[in-house]
């Protein structure tokens, strides 16, 4: 079958609906019953969702997760679930887990135009290392790439990291968190010079007050949202003030609710700040000691394809830093004045003036938090500095209650997508591929020779779809992620790319998810606890797993999938002659013999697992590799942390983390870090130095000046409505796992678009009739809902993307914040008509 | 004459025979109906009907109710299931009511058995969510679900959730659902949406489901809040003797420090 | 000529008339009983759109617009104490006028579907010359619809519907069958062992409804060409209501006109059918006198 657009959305939209509606779980709640509480072995996992980092125990017995409790005694959730949570023994046993490798072929032999057929795990290497050898002999390492995941395990990511920067030579490595939270890194290194929020969950208790950004916690961070909740319900005084572009759950607490016009979030922080100097409210002394005043570059356009009119009519570029005056942020910030930011936010002045007093009360003790709200937007970077420079002017910052909180949506994003570096531009512990002595460093842990880590970025996500469809990015491999249904304006950037003949696209997937489909060789996944495994939550919590339980099939985890195709290239085919003579040692080897049995990764002998209860343990991949894989990865990259250039990186010991609801880094001796960056609190500020921003040279960060810009696209005649996407509680991501479990299916079945009632009015809807959603870029049909969870205002719907039945995010474009280059989800134009 | 009066004679027999045979048939149709009458807790009525009884004298069980149902959740009962002959009625766990604005159901009853007075859905009183099983309700155990409370079309009106402090965790809100007769139409996406095994939220009809309080008692900020005012003239400013720094709100939160 | 043994009944009019005019106004019954049935399932089975009636017999609504409903049931209704709404009303008119033309008792001929189940066991009963049984009075049946409408109004319930097997099996038909096929089995073997014409001849309350409701309804069969009866008893052995006929077929000599007059006369034409004389055929009831003037000027003209 030739496989045309509309066939694929079609056939893709019927096999996801057949999936999530019907699944079985045979024995399940049989075996539950029988057996009795002591025959089930339990063992503690991260949940596999969100960024809270939740802890689960698992329930194993006869080689199946049966069931799923909340932990009691982790400190982050204590026993408590948010829904999906609660379902987490089932998200491994949709009926159509893939089991074998799946080729498309014709007549038995790969043909991009064939049908998916069953092949063998060396039949798929052979053809992927035949596909990724002649895009690297044609057009160099630049045509080869991979797309990761901030659902990555630790040492998944870190693998891959190896094996594309070292091994394949490639920067082409970037994760799904590009779409999530890159915004975020920005700003962090912009404004500290180091990664990760400075506090930790235990904000929510000591904090006066709250004020989310563009973050729906109550839905999207769920059991952080109860402890927020309890806060505010326990303390005296307390106040909770939330601000986003429609009413949402949160709204339900908020004393101070603010429903503002997209992207003016921008106006409002620099209102604050400009009330925070006109009433002196500043603390001098923070300032003075810890703080440089600067401004960014501006007009930088938003991250199209430079041909875009938009690009052509920027004037500025990138994010250059310029050292100002105090006076001169204070001249800048005054053109936000309560009337101009009320005029152009619509948020009722009382309501900034509320806000604005908080932040400027020196008694408050106030935690900001931010998800996507702010990552996603074409001034992300700035939007997450200005509230950072609203903590600063207060010196509210590193210490128990006061916390600008970055909030992170996947799982691992910050322990893996960020903390190892599997960006296009980083490497592990804050290192740049761009910075020689970070490349040294790293060649260095990895013991290769000066030179392998090319020193040019590569493709970033949005980049490596258009270089896709360009044709510049030819073998391409899609690991753990649905990047199909995640990325931005698929009609014309993501599914021509993958269907572009003269690529070649792997997906490794547990399900035949749209992605998996739309590729060209898929690679069946061990998921979870079929594998052992770590994330890093949002606080900087390191937590591992072991294995549970083994995979269905011939499923192998993503970890086992590199490591074993490495094992297919000779470091000969891939690197030039005087890289390798300037390490002979590594002449004739595989690159699993130079990247993973060098001596240190395979430091560890095969062993039994066990935990303190005597129980014992599978583990994949030391069976298949004869060592323990996981081990030397994780010993290895903690090398990093301990001896790399940028300091307070600092992980535990392996074993540590086996033994422990998670370790709060910078580990130093065994102790955890809370907050950062303050005497006391963290090993790395010595005594007298107070507050001390170490990431930076001179110790001090930056309160950064940025203004209000508009974004790339706004609603006009034809397109009259904004357009915001994001997440519900009952489903995670793309829905390819919580689709699959019957009961969250029930619980939300399809997407629908919330909408006010009046603009439904306005078009002749009505609650639950299909309509369709427009924009420049496609159209989807689905049903109006003015009811509900959400509440948008007049001239704004709000679409979730879980449903891999009507793909929301094809609306979108492709617009980026230059500086992260992460997609703008929020804001798209759209038109809403009678289907 | 001796014909005559025989005929005669057998026709009051005949007469009585038919009538009694009859009126025997008729008593046992009455009893029988009785039963059939009673409504099993799990079928809830289409919008417009307030109680069983006078439903029961109006539907004609012409089904087309059913044919205008736009989400085919509307069925009618057939023999052998409890549910009087015929009738049209929804079971919330397999598909509950999507509360259409424009109420098809009731407009294509031609008999009133679904009363045509009910123009606002919102006003529609199928049946009441409760909370049947407080032990299993993954809120009540301070899981994050709200599942009843999201998927509730009015949702914050019909269901709200009532944050509590988690004196286990202590240092999480447990949410409770509350269901709001005043507002719940027994829609049943709380129950159809319920995760759980067996629903731990179901929608009852509104007798079995609704308790009532004594009609010698008023709640206090009930009455005030519909009062629009206090009913009995609040106080004059209290004073207090207080240490520096301090006030005391009398209507507030207290004792607290004095910002001014 | 003596009187046809009763599986022979009908042979001789197919043998005179032909086999399509010994069988015409059975097969426009059929016909008619089936496009009934045909125009409630367009709906449900070629999907929304093709709609033609909505709801069932006791009320409906085709091509969205023409509303009918059931006299009876809303009779019932009105006695259980439900106030009558203009929608039901206009239903329930259009209907009354109809059956007040055309003649009450066609609704159990021509539209009715047990009356095919009850036909067939009449049938049935002919052809295996199945005889005797229970004997009861004709009149039972407006007993019944009496009492139906006093439970109605004791318990204050449409109590008839709940065992109606009129409308369960049209119902059952349309909605789909469940244990619905068990009434109309029982109805069947009662009429076929226990008693003949047994429910639409004698008890069905719906029947006798529309009887009244026919009373002196336009369209009626006639016998004009009474005198070439040659007493084979075809058209009494078919009729489902024997006692109709033999006033206007006989009674010429007590000055009776030829027009069936009976309200429970259904207008099923089966006599029409059967007759090998043509002594019946369809007509109305001003044309009675006129008849029996014309026949009586035919016996003084030669």
């Amino acid at each position: 079958m030739k496989l045309n657009r509309r066939n694929f959305i079609k056939t893709n939209a019927i096999a996801a609906t057949a999936a999530a509606a019907g699944i079985t779980i045979p024995g399940i709640s049989t075996a539950v019953a029988k057996s009795g509480p002591n025959k089930i072995r339990w063992d503690k996992a991260a949940c596999r969702f969100c960024g809270t980092g939740c802890s689960v125990l698992v329930g194993t017995k006869d080689g199946r997760v049966v069931a799923t409790q909340g932990d009691p005694d982790a400190p982050v959730n204590r026993g408590l679930n948010c829904i999906k949570g609660y379902f987490l023994s089932k998200i491994m046993y949709g009926k159509d887990r893939l089991t074998k490798p799946l080729l498309r072929m014709t007549n038995g032999k790969y043909d991009k135009e064939g049908d998916f057929a069953e092949v063998s795990w060396d039949q798929a290497f052979d053809i992927m290392a035949v596909k990724f050898k002649e895009a690297l002999k044609k057009k160099g390492p630049t045509s080869v790439g991979m797309f990761g995941s901030g659902q990555w395990t630790i040492w998944e990511g870190y693998a891959a990291s190896k094996l594309f920067k070292a091994g394949l030579r490639t920067n082409n490595l970037d994760p799904n968190a590009r779409h999530c939270m890159a915004s975020a890194v920005g700003a962090f290194m912009r404004a500290f010079g180091a990664d990760e929020p400075m506090g930790c969950y235990d904000d929510l208790e000591h904090a006066d007050a709250f004020v989310l950004w563009g973050a729906n916690m109550a839905e999207m961070h769920p059991i952080l949202w109860s402890r927020l909740s309890d806060t505010r319900l326990t303390k005296k005084g307390s106040s909770v003030h939330v601000l986003s572009t429609f009413k949402h759950r949160c709204f339900d607490l908020a004393d101070n609710g603010m429903v503002f016009t997209p992207q003016t979030d921008l106006a409002i922080a620099n209102y604050i700040a400009h009330y925070i100097i006109e009433t002196k409210s500043y603390d001098k002394k923070f300032i003075g000691d810890n703080v440089n005043f600067t401004k960014t570059a501006t007009d930088i356009g938003y991250g199209l394809r430079p041909e875009h009119p938009l690009e052509k009519a920027k004037k500025g570029k990138g994010g250059k830093l310029t050292k100002i005056k105090f006076d001169e942020y204070a001249k800048s910030v005054a053109k936000y004045d309560l009337e101009y930011t009320s005029k152009l936010s619509g948020v009722p002045k009382a309501n900034l003036l509320k806000l604005a007093k908080l932040y400027a009360d020196p008694k408050k003790k106030v935690t900001s938090f931010w998800t996507m709200g702010f990552n996603q937007h074409t001034r992300g970077v700035w939007v997450n500095g200005l509230v950072y420079n609203i903590h600063l002017l207060m010196g509210k910052i590193s210490e128990p209650g006061n916390s600008p909180f970055s909030l992170t949506g996947q799982p691992s994003a910050c322990g893996t997508a960020r903390e190892v570096g599997t960006f296009s531009h980083r490497l592990p512990a804050d290192l740049v591929v761009k910075k020689k002595a970070h490349r040294d460093f790293a060649e260095k842990v990895w013991d290769l020779p000066e030179g392998t880590i090319p020193p040019k970025p590569g493709y970033h996500a949005v980049l490596q779809n258009r270089m896709l469809k360009d044709g510049k990015l030819n073998a391409y491999w899609v690991m753990c992620n649905n990047n199909v249904q995640a990325a931005a304006n698929f009609n014309d950037e993501t599914y021509p790319g993958y269907r572009n003949p003269e690529n070649f696209i792997v997906v490794s997937d547990p399900y035949p998810t749209v992605t998996a489909l739309a590729g060209d060789l898929i690679l069946p996944t061990a998921m979870w606890t079929e594998k052992e495994g770590a994330y890093g939550n949002a606080e900087r919590r390191t937590q591992f797993w072991r294995q549970q339980v083994s995979a269905p099939g011939e499923a192998k985890s993503d970890l086992w999938q590199m490591v074993e195709f490495s094992k297919r290239f000779k470091v000969e085919e891939v690197w030039p002659a005087d890289l390798i003579a300037k390490k002979p040692s590594v002449k004739g080897k595989t690159l699993y013999e130079v990247l993973f049995k060098n001596g240190q990764v395979n430091k560890y002998p095969k062993q039994q697992v066990t935990d303190s209860r005597g129980n014992t343990y599978d583990n994949a991949e030391m069976d298949d590799f004869g060592f323990y894989l996981q081990k030397g990865l994780f010993e290895e990259y903690r090398r990093f942390g301990t001896e790399g250039p940028k300091k307070g990186h600092d992980l535990a010991e392996f074993d540590a983390y086996h033994n422990s609801r998670g370790l709060r880094w910078p580990v130093v001796n065994g102790k955890e870090t809370l907050w950062r960056y303050r005497e006391g609190y963290d090993p790395f500020v010595k005594k007298g130095e107070g507050v001390k921003f170490y990431g930076k040279k001179d110790g001090k960060a930056n309160i950064i000046f940025a203004p209000y810009e508009p974004p790339a696209e706004s609603p006009d005649k034809e397109y009259d409505l904004w357009m915001s996407t994001g997440r519900v509680l009952e489903h995670w991501h793309s829905g390819s796992m919580t689709r699959r479990v019957p009961e969250l299916y029930r619980a939300f079945p399809d997407a629908v678009m919330f909408m006010h009632p009046n603009d439904a009015k306005k078009r002749g809807l009505r609650r639950g009739m299909t309509a369709k959603v427009a924009s420049r870029r496609g159209d989807i049909t689905l049903k109006v809902e003015t009811r509900g969870r959400n509440r948008p205002p007049e001239g704004l719907i709000f679409v979730p993307w879980f449903d891999a039945g009507r793909l929301v995010n094809k609306l979108i474009l492709d617009a980026t914040d230059p500086l992260s280059k992460e997609t703008d989800y929020k804001k798209s134009a759209v038109k809403v008509t009678k289907a | 004459m001796l014909k005559h009066q025989l005929s005669r004679r057998r026709f009051i027999v005949d007469t009585a025979r038919a009538a009694s045979g009859v009126a025997l048939l008729g008593v046992g149709l009455g009893l029988y109906t009785k039963e059939a009458k009673s409504l099993p807790a799990y079928a809830l009525r289409p919008p417009g009907v307030e109680n069983e009884d006078d439903f029961l004298a109006a539907c004609i069980r012409c089904g087309l109710c059913v044919r205008d149902c736009p989400y085919d959740i509307l069925k009618l009962s057939e023999l052998a299931e409890p549910v009087a002959l015929g009738t049209p009625y929804f079971e919330a766990r397999k598909i509950p009511c999507e509360m259409c604005e424009d109420i098809p159901c009731v407009v294509a009853c031609p008999t009133g058995a679904l009363d045509k007075e009910l123009t606002n859905i919102d006003d529609a009183r199928m049946g009441l969510a409760v909370i049947v099983d407080q032990e299993t309700c993954l809120n009540y155990l301070g899981l994050r679900c709200d599942v009843c409370h999201r998927i509730c079309p009015l949702i914050n009106e019909a269901i709200t959730l009532e944050p509590r402090h988690n004196q286990r965790s202590g240092k999480h809100t447990i949410f409770i659902p509350v269901v709001h007769s005043d507002k719940c139409t027994g829609c049943g996406k709380c129950e159809r949406g319920c995760v759980l095994e067996e629903a731990a939220i179901k929608v009852l009809p509104l007798k079995l489901a609704k308790g009532e309080l004594g009609h010698h008692y008023r709640l206090g900020w009930e009455e005030k809040e519909k009062a629009g005012k206090s009913l009995v003239t609040p106080d004059k400013e209290h004073k207090y003797n207080l240490p520096e720094g301090l006030k005391y709100e009398h209507e507030g939160e207290g004792l607290m420090k004095d910002s001014r | 000529m003596a009187a046809n043994l009763p599986e022979q009944v009908g042979k001789e009019a197919v043998l005179v008339k032909g086999w399509w005019r010994a069988n015409k106004w059975l097969l426009l019954r059929r016909t008619s009983q089936l496009l009934v049935i045909v125009i409630f399932l367009t709906g449900p089975l070629l999907g929304e759109g093709y709609w033609i009636a909505k709801g069932n017999l006791t009320s409906s609504l085709t091509f969205d617009i023409l509303p009918l409903t059931d006299p009876y049931v809303l009779l019932q209704s009105f006695f259980a104490g439900h106030e009558i709404i203009s929608q039901a009303l206009i239903g329930a008119v259009i209907v009354t006028v109809f059956y007040f033309l055309v003649g009450g008792r066609v609704f159990c001929s021509w539209v009715c579907p047990v009356n095919v189940v009850t036909d067939a066991a009449d049938g049935l009963r002919r052809k295996y010359k199945i005889k005797g049984g229970a004997r009861f009075s004709r009149d039972l049946r407006y007993w019944i619809l009496a009492m139906t409408l006093i439970v109605a109004a004791v318990t204050g319930s449409i109590v008839w519907e709940f065992i109606n097997p009129v409308s369960i099996l049209h119902r059952s038909i349309i909605f789909g069958f469940g244990y619905a096929g068990l009434v109309i089995l029982a109805i069947f073997l009662f009429d076929l062992l226990l008693s003949r014409q047994g429910w639409c001849g004698h008890l069905c309350p719906v029947g006798a409804f529309y009887s009244l409701l026919g009373r002196i309804s336009l369209v009626r069969v006639s016998a004009p060409n009474r005198e070439s009866c040659d007493d084979c008893m075809d058209c009494f052995m078919v009729c489902p209501e024997k006692q109709v006929i033999k006033p206007a077929l006989k009674g010429a000599d007590k000055g009776i006109g030829p027009v069936i007059t009976d309200m429970n006369c259904t207008n099923c034409g089966r006599c029409i059918d059967v007759c090998a004389k043509d002594v019946f055929k369809f007509s109305n009831r001003f044309n009675n006198d006129t008849l029996l003037n014309e026949s009586k000027k035919e016996e003084v003209a030669p």
